[in-house]
């Protein structure tokens, strides 16, 4: 169950909300950054009911 | 939102809707934080947020008006809902069934149905905004309140329109769940839509940040004519967007779990995430998207594409769907009272999913969601006027409290004249006047408790 919050919040922290950061401070291309963020949001429903469940 | 959210919302649906809640049932106040953050990020917020820029705000009153306004709802969730709700613990339709009477009650229930089958509409016409970008379909917005857009776009109205009916219709806990899962994430993807918008405009500092939002004001004022949407009418919009929950009492149903008053401290976090930051962050895609293209249309399926690609479409479609949905059932249940006993218990969603989907074809009356909200609240809100009176005057004042229960009524004309005649003289200035609806809901409420008071008191004499 850790490891599918672990997931779940690495999802939204890091592959939407850390990246949409660095974009707006120009590290990163929009263009990763909608792929990056597409992949955080499949990540996240595949991970979330899980545990959300659970609770 | 936690599963606590959930087992309150399905209980409020059934259980205990006619008994006070038992204390082993009652939650703390932290479990109404988590509850109201999903409930105030919602498919909606696509569309206000944008509108701010439409409808010529200043960002500065944007940011001062929307923190002053989310303060004084959260104020009179917390001094206005939360001690009737945890004194009385019933929901607001028990409760007003006892003041007015279970016909009224229904008369109630069925013009809170239509209103809540406008607002599904608009959603229904947000999410098919987004479904429509993958096909190339653009929703355009016509003058005329009752213009249609593209076939295309009516087409795939229609179709969101039925599914969400289907879905509603088929049980409402699955769409619940689903809304408590996507909650978190759609808050973040606003943010991140928020930030995208800024990068695309591309601001450095805040007086750079001005400059775009006030180009996006003249570009939009330039095309649609100078209007005034200044930091007073921020600050009433943003306190009195929700006045039917608070105003109107219509969260008794919810804070009737509550341990204590301090549940009302609850829709906190959610208002300050939904109706701050959301908000914020979607009228940021506008101006983004003027800056990019000059297109002033506030799409929300085209402003999320372009802000943070499929993420953002599908965002939107999770937004809209999971706002729809239990409004589509919600405005269902009000309707079912108007079937035969014996009908199928998903006749209600059937009617109500259809209206909405009707209202959702016309995509002018999304566009007129500020003002709608506001109508919304001066139509509902003022019942919540005649409950405040009822639990804090009546016995002061020396006039029945609960007169329909205690005298057997099931059509207390007192409230209907309460709430008939100031809503009356409401719309009449909204509609004739041009008043923004908003401002009616604060009179509207003042004087429909005040009227109800002259009345009882006549009646007694």
């Amino acid at each position: 169950m850790k490891i599918l919050k672990l997931i779940s919040g690495v999802s939204i922290a890091v592959l939407i909300l850390l990246v949409s950061i660095l974009s707006f401070l120009g590290k990163m291309e929009a263009s990763t950054v909608k792929v990056l963020m597409l992949i955080g949001t499949l990540l996240w429903f595949a991970a979330t009911p899980f545990w959300m469940k659970e609770e | 939102m936690s599963e606590t959210a959930v087992e309150i919302e399905d209980v409020g649906g059934g259980e205990f809707e006619r008994s006070p809640i038992p204390t082993s049932k009652l939650k703390g106040w932290k479990s109404f934080l988590g509850m109201y953050a999903g409930e105030h990020a919602a498919g909606t917020e696509f569309m206000i947020g944008p509108l701010f820029l439409a409808a010529g705000a200043s960002l500065k009153d944007l940011i001062f008006g929307l923190l002053i306004g989310n303060i004084l709802a959260i104020l009179t969730w917390r001094y206005l809902v939360a001690p009737i709700a945890v004194s009385s613990k019933l929901t607001l339709y028990y409760q007003l069934e006892k003041i007015a009477g279970k016909h009224l009650v229904k008369v109630y229930n069925v013009v809170n149905g239509v209103l809540f089958c406008f607002l599904a509409g608009a959603m229904i016409t947000v999410s098919a905004s987004a479904v429509g970008i993958p096909f190339d379909v653009n929703f355009t917005v016509p003058e005329s309140i009752l213009g249609l857009s593209t076939p295309a776009f009516s087409t795939i109205v229609i179709i969101v329109g039925l599914v969400m009916t289907i879905v509603a219709a088929a049980g409402y806990n699955t769409v619940s769940k689903f809304a408590n899962i996507a909650a978190p994430w759609m808050i973040v993807v606003f943010a991140a839509c928020g930030l995208s918008a800024l990068t695309q405009m591309e601001v450095d500092s805040w007086e750079r940040l001005l400059t775009e939002w006030d180009k996006g004001v003249s570009v939009v004022q330039a095309a649609n004519g100078k209007v005034d949407f200044g930091f007073w009418k921020i600050v009433v919009f943003s306190w009195l967007c929700n006045a039917a929950m608070h105003f109107g009492m219509a969260d008794l149903s919810i804070m009737r779990f509550a341990k204590d008053v301090r549940a009302g401290w609850g829709p906190s976090i959610g208002m300050f995430l939904g109706h701050y930051m959301a908000w914020i962050c979607a009228s940021f895609m506008l101006a983004a998207q003027i800056k990019l293209t000059g297109d002033i249309s506030a799409n929300p399926g085209a402003l999320a594409w372009s802000a943070v690609g499929w993420t953002g479409i599908i965002c939107v479609i999770v937004a809209g769907w999971t706002t729809a949905n239990p409004t589509i059932y919600r405005a269902g249940l009000a309707f079912q009272s108007l079937f035969p006993s014996n009908a199928k218990t998903y006749s209600g969603v059937i009617l109500a999913g259809v209206i909405a989907t009707v209202a959702g074809i016309f995509p002018a009356l999304s566009s007129q969601l500020l003002g709608f909200v506001g109508l919304y609240g001066t139509i509902l809100g003022p019942m919540g006027g005649v409950i405040f009176v009822n639990h804090y005057l009546a016995k002061k004042m020396n006039f029945t409290q609960d007169y329909a229960e205690g005298k057997g009524s099931s059509f207390n004309t007192a409230v209907l004249l309460a709430w008939v005649i100031p809503v009356a003289l409401g719309l009449y200035f909204i509609f004739t006047k041009d008043v923004f609806a908003a401002y009616a809901v604060i009179p509207c409420w003042i004087a429909s408790s005040a009227l109800y008071v002259l009345i009882m008191k006549l009646q007694k004499s």
